[in-house]
């Protein structure tokens, strides 16, 4: 049988476990509001930029110089790879989630016989990859020490990704990411991102009224400029998306965490009580049947 | 005066959602003044400011470094890729920024017809943010 000493020990160090965790729950919950914020306060643009998108699209569609963002190269061979996750760890199966989302994905087109390279954003993810697929890492970014994702990074990495595809470095572009679809659940999915994904349009390249847009200065032009936001606002949307759910994930492993430590408190308390007053009993016997013995 | 819904937004924020009388873009191809009833377009910004007016008078100054706008109507959205009212801007910032931009512009002399384009609007914003800027 444990002695007291140790057993009061070990409870006060579940219970300091306990505080730390309640204090990460709290902390995790506040950030995850603002993170939440954040992707709200950059939706109205995305929704924007997508109508625009749509009725652009429509316009150039079937035009054989559409921009390679747009259509892609026409081929089918080289696989990018962008797999967002946390810096950190401590959130339950958030990065694993997505670590593993992406080694299926990966082994699954290269059983296809494609090419893939990868590009990690987030410290976690590219500790998981490396291990298996160190030699298809092209890139990795951390936001480490950054408060807050900001759309200048979305934009470095959109501009990264451009950069590639003039160079001829991929096909085909897929952000594989966790989408926050509540506070709880996390799903780790994919997005293609090259070749764009057009949104539909309501009226074939008109407004509701069913009106023609004039462009200026032409369809072309425009869409050279705006697909390249395009592409840096989905990241962007990923990557809010992704400090959300970290956040979620993070307060729901840490409320679980708190709730086990008080559970295991309830039960070391139990057997010290028991053991105490064990020894008591142990030691009224010894008395006892010392006196008895006189 | 008739009037119409006016909403700018940037990527991280929705900065201004409200009816206004009239806006002046700075438009690629020149500033444009939009009033209720406009046809309906699509067009590409350059750096410069947009003009809010009403009652005769601009009740807004907001300088863009680009983006898009769309404009039907009724309404007209302006997707710009960063704004910022003309009282908040910093001269100094402005400048290091001018500053930034030859230093690319330099560099993509060399380059696509396109990356050299893209230097000469970074530029010819900056330039007009340190002149906006100076006259607030």
């Amino acid at each position: 049988m444990a002695n007291l000493k140790e057993l009061r020990g070990r409870i006060n160090s579940v219970k300091s476990t306990r505080k730390i965790t309640q204090a990460m729950k709290m902390v995790a919950a506040a950030k995850l509001r603002r993170a939440q914020q954040q992707a709200e306060a950059a939706r109205p643009y995305a929704e924007r930029m997508e109508r625009m998108l749509a009725s652009l699209g429509a316009a150039v569609a079937g035009n054989p110089d559409a921009p390679k963002l747009l259509v892609g190269t026409g081929a089918d061979k080289v696989h990018l790879l962008v797999v967002v996750t946390a810096d950190r760890g401590l959130a339950g199966p958030f990065n694993t989630n997505v670590g593993r989302f992406a080694r299926n994905h990966i082994r699954e087109l290269e059983a296809q016989g494609k090419t893939v390279k990868v590009i990690t954003v987030g410290r976690k993810g590219n500790v998981y990859l490396k291990r298996e697929f160190a030699s298809r890492l092209v890139g990795e970014i951390t936001f480490m020490g950054k408060k807050r994702v900001g759309f200048e990074e979305a934009d470095a990495l959109a501009a990264k990704i451009t950069g590639m595809l003039e160079a001829g470095e991929f096909d085909v572009c897929t952000l594989v990411y966790n989408r926050f679809r509540n506070v709880i659940t996390q799903v780790p999915s994919a997005q293609q991102l090259i070749p764009t994904v057009l949104p539909e349009a309501d009226v074939a390249g008109g407004d509701a009224t069913g009106a023609w847009y004039e462009y200026e200065p032409d369809e072309a032009t425009i869409l050279a400029q705006i697909l390249p936001k395009n592409l840096a606002i989905q990241i962007y949307r990923a990557l809010l998306e992704n400090s959300a759910g970290f956040f979620g994930s993070q307060m729901t492993a840490m409320d679980n965490a708190t709730r086990n430590a008080g559970d295991m408190i309830n039960k070391l308390t139990l057997t010290y009580n028991r053991t105490r007053q064990a020894n008591i009993t142990k030691e009224l016997i010894e008395i006892i049947s010392g006196a008895e013995a006189i | 005066m008739k009037t119409f819904d006016l909403e700018l937004v940037s990527p991280e924020k929705l900065l201004l959602s409200r009816p206004v009388e009239m806006a002046i873009i700075p438009a690629a191809e020149g500033d444009m003044g939009i009033l209720a009833g406009h046809s309906p377009m699509i067009i590409a910004l350059k750096g410069g400011v947009i003009e809010v007016r009403g009652g005769g008078h601009a009740t807004e100054r907001l300088f863009v470094a680009g983006g898009f706008a769309e404009i039907t109507p009724g309404r007209v959205t302006v997707l710009a890729d960063e704004a910022t009212p003309l009282a908040q801007l910093s001269r100094s910032e402005a400048e290091a920024r001018v500053k930034d931009a030859e230093a690319a512009y330099e560099k993509a002399v060399d380059d696509t017809p396109e990356a050299r384009e893209q230097a000469m609007d970074r530029l010819i914003a900056a330039r007009t943010m340190v002149e906006v800027a100076g006259a607030a």
